[in-house]
């Protein structure tokens, strides 16, 4: 059997899958007692020879209670979910923690164009280097993105890292993310872009430090 | 309230009125979205105020000046409906058509005007908004003279006089047309 | 009256309500099977990628594409509103209010043309070079802006135009339902003895008529933008792509509302029938159907959780869009408790019903996962969603009208549908509704992405073949099991068994006339004296109590 998510390798995306369990476990309850109601009630009160229905208005406090008091819990539990989720968007798109590295990525019909600063640290000179649809980062590092678009919406989305941000044209976008565990994870678009948008397919490399200086050092080699 | 009366139940307004105010409160936010959009991406960006510095703004205080004329006489006409004077409806929804002619003629200046310097509707996100938002306007406009020279000839024929009460509703619109003009004119010409 | 009119002024351009009823009916259903037939085409090629779907070819991206926007385009704007808003409304609201027709017939007559034309330029958007609109329902420009970036031409103009028509169609049936509530209504009809599905109908026009002008100018701006070079939605002239989206969801959601009320009212009203017992707490529910229609307004960003908007815009509309569950839960349950101590018969409209409210509980579920911002970062644009907005809309659009078909058919048509028939179809559609959406949950959580052609080509998605075979299996399945309807109505309709005036004993002014009814609707007009619930009442000896019927004991109206 497949597991229910993908294996979540950010450091965020726990927190993310613990407001979906916590939803699902209250959501859960509430099938069970709605639609078990209805089918007890189906069955229980089926139109039986000589038995007339009860002539129930609901329209006393007496019997709005049974309505209105499961409400004020629907009510708390909303306000719940709702507070401990504002505290998980505000750790993922609110405040940034300061970034390890940045990257920009150009969304276009159909690739992933990431521009790395080089060892400058700064975008627009000399030592830039563009790679399509390959984003290479070290592992436990804070990696910030900064989302363009050349032409359409596209949607940067990492599965593993339960990360996704619209990419606009005419904007730039924030984001970041902090990888776990070292592997290689897709980079799919997740906002309908044109005819090529099934395929347009990134790839993020999450190496090791070692690994990752390593790649460094191969791209920009220091007898430069 | 009590059944057993022969009549039906109602809200005391003529269905015909009532069915334009819902029309027209369908109208607002068709013009609302309009607006509300220009305020928010001009608020968004810098520049719009010398764009808007190219508008002949003389032209527009005209046009400002038939539209408001032209409430008067289709109110002037719903008046005269009211007395049967079926003559005079005519004379007022003919001054109005005029009118309303009037002020699309002088936007056809306008429009001819500032093509011809290069403010084309593709010249830029104000320009977007200008031609978007007065031609939408100026189709309104023209779809209000069609409805009164429809009524006009009637009231010359005579046959608008089993249908007094569509001067009013005529009106109702065309009052309406007059007031989005009046958030144009600021929106566009004066900001 | 009507042999007096001849063929065409009776059948094709005619102003009675019920006719115009039917063929609002009769092109949504048509514009179903158009529905049915792209949800086919997508299932296919997501199952079985770039093989030939049998009975059609190979699926291109790019026609695959078409197909997406097409099938959501078709089914809310030309299945679910047609039959739900247009047809239901217009049969029902006159008769159920004791009305001879609706105020402005001709405007009437004129809706429908409108709307038949939209159908025919939607149609005709297939045939033009370059194809149909292949930008989503929702049409997010710049994509939708500018040919270059799809490669379709006047396929998208027609969109535009064939969506502006329909809401023009919209617009003047909404006229003539308010106009014909407010000012018709039969002598003692008062606003709180209206059945509610009347209420929901009015609610639904309310909304759709003060939501939808935002996007009407929202489509003019985006035909200038690609017809006469403005830049309203385009960053490189100083345009805003996001603006687009504002206006879509300000109507879209309340769109939502729109085909939902009306889907509910019908279920509202089959079970009260089924149950022989009053509607619970009719009054608040009414309150709580309004809350939620102004409610519906102030929800539209959570569509736009990742859109790029400033993210401390979406905890407001997170929660704004949590609390409207509140209204819509007070409505559930009260019909829930309808339930309790009732008298229940399972005729296939009452199943449907059942079905139908056991359906979209679930689904009003799935959205408070939607609805909460920081997991629909990860399920924003995937399988997920797709499933969430099938379980609310499907339980209204199908198992919603189908319960409305199964229940009014008599009075339509004059005839009685299958029952047994009736009921097989419901089980089919129920056991393989579910076996394609259930899972379609599932490959969601697992990343899949809305709108992709091929899944094969993502690694992490390569496990979900299996189950993507599984729904798409189901899918045709639930496709197919929809003959037995379509037999079970035409067979109805040539050789039913002739119904009585009030074949479930209902209570509501509708079943007071003929079946089907004359033109003019009733011989006399009624008079109401009680709500539309009366069942089970101790005032009355059998357990109804129509709506017209004088109690000579006692003069006092209940209610």
């Amino acid at each position: 059997m497949l597991n229910w998510f993908p294996e979540n390798v950010s450091t965020f995306g726990g927190e993310v899958d613990g407001i979906f369990w916590l939803i699902f476990y209250i959501t859960t309850v509430w099938f069970f007692i709605t639609e078990g109601l209805i089918v007890y009630f189906a069955f229980r009160y089926r139109r039986k020879p000589g038995e007339k229905a009860a002539y129930v208005l609901g329209n006393t406090t007496a019997e709005l209670a049974w309505i209105l008091v499961p409400l004020a819990i629907v009510v708390v539990l909303d306000l719940w979910i709702d507070i401990r989720g504002a505290a998980v968007w505000a750790n993922i798109k609110g405040e940034r923690p300061a970034a390890d590295i940045t990257v920009r990525a150009m969304g276009k019909q159909f690739n992933w164009e990431f521009t790395y600063p080089g060892p400058d640290g700064k975008f627009g000179t000399e030592d830039d280097l563009k790679i399509d649809n390959d984003l290479h980062v070290p592992v436990g590092k804070v990696v910030h993105v900064v989302l363009t678009s050349k032409d359409v919406i596209h949607s940067f989305f990492l599965p593993h890292a339960r990360l996704k941000q619209d990419v606009v044209p005419g904007r730039e976008i924030p984001a970041w993310f902090q990888i776990s565990k070292p592997g290689e994870y897709e980079i799919p678009c997740a906002e309908l872009c044109g005819f090529g948008h099934s395929g347009m397919n990134g790839k993020l490399y999450a190496l090791s430090t070692e690994d990752y200086e390593k790649w460094v050092k191969e791209k920009w080699p220091p007898e430069k | 309230m009590n059944a057993n009366t022969a009549t039906m139940t109602d809200s005391g307004i003529p269905p015909g009125k009532t069915g334009t105010w819902w029309f027209l409160a369908s109208e607002i936010p068709v013009f609302g979205g309009l607006i509300a959009s220009y305020i928010v991406v001009r608020l968004g960006s810098a520049g719009w105020g010398e764009a808007s510095s190219h508008l002949n703004f003389t032209l527009a205080l005209i046009n400002t000046f038939l539209l408001l004329t032209s409430s008067m006489t289709v109110v002037m006409a719903h008046a005269a409906s009211q007395e049967n004077n079926y003559r005079s409806v005519a004379n007022f929804l003919g001054l109005t058509v005029l009118l309303g002619l009037g002020f699309l003629g002088v936007k056809a200046v306008e429009y001819t005007t500032e093509i011809a310097h290069g403010f084309t509707p593709a010249a830029g996100i104000f320009w977007s908004f200008y031609y978007g938002m007065t031609g939408l306007h100026g189709l309104h406009v023209l779809a209000g003279i069609i409805v009164n020279i429809v009524l006009w000839i009637g009231a010359l024929k005579g046959s608008l006089a089993r249908h007094g009460h569509r001067v009013e509703l005529a009106g109702l619109y065309w009052h309406f047309v007059d007031i989005v003009w009046l958030f144009l004119f600021p929106l566009l010409y004066l900001a | 009256m009507s042999e007096e009119l001849g063929y065409w002024r009776s059948r094709v351009f005619s102003t009675d309500h019920k006719v115009i009823a039917k063929q609002y009916l009769s092109l949504g259903l048509f514009w179903a099977l158009m529905g049915g037939a792209t949800a086919y085409l997508i299932r296919w090629q997501i199952a079985h990628p770039d093989t030939e779907a049998p009975g059609w070819g190979f699926i291109a991206p790019d026609f695959y594409n078409m197909l997406v926007t097409m099938h959501g385009t078709i089914m809310v704007f030309f299945v679910a509103m047609p039959i739900l808003l247009a047809a239901f409304g217009n049969f029902l609201i006159p008769l159920m209010i004791g009305a001879k027709d609706m105020a402005f017939p001709r405007l009437n007559m004129l809706s429908f043309w409108v709307f038949f034309l939209a159908s025919v330029v939607l149609m005709a958007s297939f045939f033009v070079p370059g194809g149909a609109a292949a930008a989503g329902w929702t049409g997010y420009p710049p994509l939708s802006a500018k040919m270059e970036y799809t490669g379709v031409g006047w396929g998208m103009n027609l969109w535009l135009l064939a969506l502006a028509l329909e809401f023009a169609s919209f617009l003047l049936g909404g006229v003539n339902f308010l106009t014909t509530a407010m000012n018709m209504r039969a002598p003692g009809l008062t606003w709180f003895r209206l059945p509610v599905i009347v209420w929901m109908q009015l609610t639904a026009a309310v909304i759709f008529m003060l939501s939808v002008g935002p996007l009407i100018a929202g489509a003019v701006m985006l035909l200038m933008d690609r017809l006469i070079g403005t830049t309203f939605f385009l960053p490189e002239g100083g345009g805003e792509p996001l603006l687009w989206q504002h206006l879509f969801w300000f109507f879209g959601h309340p769109e939502v509302y729109v085909i939902l009320l009306p889907g509910l009212g019908i279920v509202v009203d089959v079970i009260s029938v089924f149950s022989r017992k009053p509607v619970f707490a009719y009054r608040p529910i009414i309150y709580s159907t309004i809350v939620a229609g102004f409610m519906s307004f102030i929800v539209w960003a959570h569509h736009q959780f990742i859109s790029g908007i400033d993210p401390r815009l979406a905890m407001p509309f997170s929660i704004t869009t949590i609390i409207i569950s509140v209204p819509f839960a007070f409505v559930i349950f009260s019909i829930i408790a309808t339930l309790w101590r009732a008298s229940i018969t399972f005729s296939a409209a009452m199943l449907f019903a059942l079905g139908s409210l056991g359906v979209f509980i679930f689904g009003g579920l799935t959205g408070i996962f939607n609805g909460s911002a920081p997991v629909d970062i990860y399920i924003h644009d995937t399988y997920f969603v797709v499933a969430h907005f099938h379980y609310t809309l499907f339980s209204v659009v199908f198992f919603g009208s189908f319960a409305g078909l199964y229940f009014w058919f008599p009075k339509m048509f004059g005839r009685m549908m299958n029952e047994a028939l009736g009921k097989i179809h419901f089980w089919l559609t129920f056991i393989f509704f579910n076996a394609v959406f259930i899972p379609m949950h599932l490959v969601g959580l697992r990343g899949m992405m809305r709108r992709i052609a091929n899944p094969m080509q993502y690694e992490f998605l390569k496990p979900l073949e299996p189950l993507n075979m599984f729904i798409t299996l189901s899918a045709i399945l639930l496709l197919v099991s929809q003959v037995v309807f379509v037999i079970n109505f035409f067979m109805s309709l040539a050789r039913g068994k002739a119904a009585e005036r009030n074949p479930w004993q209902a209570n509501t002014l509708e079943w007071t006339t003929d079946s089907p009814p004359p033109h003019g609707n009733f011989a006399a007009v009624p008079s109401v004296y009680r709500g539309p619930y009366e069942y089970s009442s101790p005032e009355s000896a059998e357990d109804w109590l129509p709506q017209d019927r004088p109690l000579t004991a006692s003069r006092t109206a209940v209610r």
